[in-house]
């Protein structure tokens, strides 16, 4: 079947059976391969993308679900002028990455939560990243790079 | 991690979905947030030759609080539940048990009609929806009728949802109460080891009504009659805790699993049970 949508700004379409995942889609058939799989049973958040301004996991969505939507993904966040956007940035500034793979969910998380939640607590992005499971880096890292993001003080997170 | 083939329909009204599965019957299978069924036919546990994605159809979505009546459209998500402010007034019970479910993509797709139907004992909204007293309502092919959902669960993934059948809406009576859910899980998203629903009415010092329901404990969730009974009347004082939570235990038949032994399970709810009682009736 025959599917169209916005990803990153950008319309798109493609041919696709009803089974077709849309993380499928955008690692296969777009080529965006920044969304990752890093699990079966929708626990781990890699595949983390914005559909319609939501954080959902983009493998247990079909494409066709998605048919219609308005998507982005990591490749769309950096700026205009191909730098880090304030959140990639600051996961760099702050090591809130080691080996890279849950990143591109996690950053999806983190600009979704920052959206709604100018300048979340700890205990706040603790609870948004809920969905979002990383292998390297302990979670601490990534919470206080959200937290330098929102453009709050660190330093007392960096003496933990 | 890949499903069988199926074809996807996406209907724009209910009629429509109501007639590819009265035409294709147990080969046909609603979608809602896709959150329970998309897993299961990746792991290939579930097969479904034709998948109706009810997104389109109108009103699914819809809250409405008018007076204590509560309506929510089957399609209304988890998310919805815990931003309403309204429903959050009128039955709180409702976002602090939906806060427990999942994780935050999870809960933007999956719905709390998805919940009540799939069936899974492991789902929180069953038992909740009992401790409401909530009903359902079915459409099919002859009309619309409603199901308490205290008489809806038959077994595990077993519900008297005909095939043919679509749950449209959920309904209550929001009475101000003390409220608690209370669930112990391993981790986050976890479906729950015990969980307890407990909504308790408080008269001069008294309790005047109470409703007790438990999740994952048994086949079906579980409404104990017998330890609302155990409360009523009472001062809430240990002795009656102690009774309502062993007429609690005697309703719920839990099974072994990764979770835990039998044993453990019965101790673990009723260590739930205690606490989901005595928050409740701090808050009534």
């Amino acid at each position: 079947m025959k599917i169209s949508m916005t990803v990153n700004g950008e319309a798109v379409s493609g041919e696709v059976e009803g089974r077709t995942l849309l993380v499928d889609f955008l690692r296969n058939d777009l080529k965006m391969t920044g969304t990752h799989i890093g699990c079966d049973t929708s626990q781990c958040g890699a595949c983390t993308v914005h559909v319609n301004g939501m954080s959902v996991k983009s493998c247990s969505i079909l494409a066709a679900e998605a048919d219609g939507a308005d998507v982005a993904t990591i490749e769309g966040q950096a700026n205009q002028d191909g730098s880090l956007n304030v959140i990639q940035q600051a996961f760099q500034d702050h090591h809130g990455l080691q080996c890279g793979f849950c990143t591109p969910g996690m950053v999806m998380a983190a600009t979704e939560l920052l959206k709604h939640n100018k300048k979340p607590t700890v205990a706040e992005i603790r609870h948004h990243l809920d969905g979002n499971i990383c292998r390297c880096t302990g979670y601490h890292n990534i919470v206080k790079s959200i937290m330098a993001a929102s453009g709050q003080d660190v330093s007392s997170i960096a003496a933990e | 991690m890949i499903p069988a083939p199926f074809s996807y329909h996406r209907p724009s009204a209910l009629t429509d979905a109501i007639a590819i599965l009265s035409e294709h019957g147990d080969d046909a299978r609603v979608m809602a947030g896709g959150h329970s069924l998309i897993p299961m036919m990746k792991l290939r546990m579930a097969d479904i030759p034709h998948l109706i994605d009810l997104q389109d159809i109108p009103n699914l979505s819809d809250i409405s609080v008018e007076g204590s009546r509560v309506k929510m459209g089957a399609m209304v998500t988890q998310a919805q539940v815990i931003a309403d402010q309204g429903l959050a007034h009128a039955a709180p019970l409702l976002k602090e048990a939906a806060l427990q479910i999942a994780d935050p993509q999870v809960r933007y797709m999956g719905t709390v009609g998805g919940n009540v139907a799939n069936g899974d004992p492991a789902n929180d909204m069953p038992g909740l929806m009992q401790c409401l007293d909530a009903s359902f309502t079915l459409v099919g092919p002859n009309g619309t009728r409603a199901v308490n959902a205290r008489a809806f669960y038959e077994a595990a993934y077993m519900t008297a949802r005909e095939d043919e059948e679509v749950l449209t809406e959920i309904s209550f009576d929001a009475h101000a109460a003390g409220y608690a859910y209370e669930k112990q899980k391993r981790k986050i998203g976890d479906y729950a080891t015990a969980a307890s629903a407990v909504l308790l009415s408080k008269d001069g010092g008294r309790c005047s009504s109470a409703s007790i329901a438990m999740t994952n404990l048994s086949d079906t969730p579980i409404f104990s009659e017998a330890a609302s009974a155990a409360l009523i009347g009472t001062q809430l004082d240990d002795a009656a805790i102690k009774q309502a939570v062993s007429a609690a235990l005697g309703d719920i038949d839990p099974t072994e699993d990764n979770r835990g032994p039998v044993a453990f399970k019965m101790h673990v709810a009723g260590v739930i049970l205690t606490r989901a009682i005595q928050r409740a009736w701090s808050r009534a």
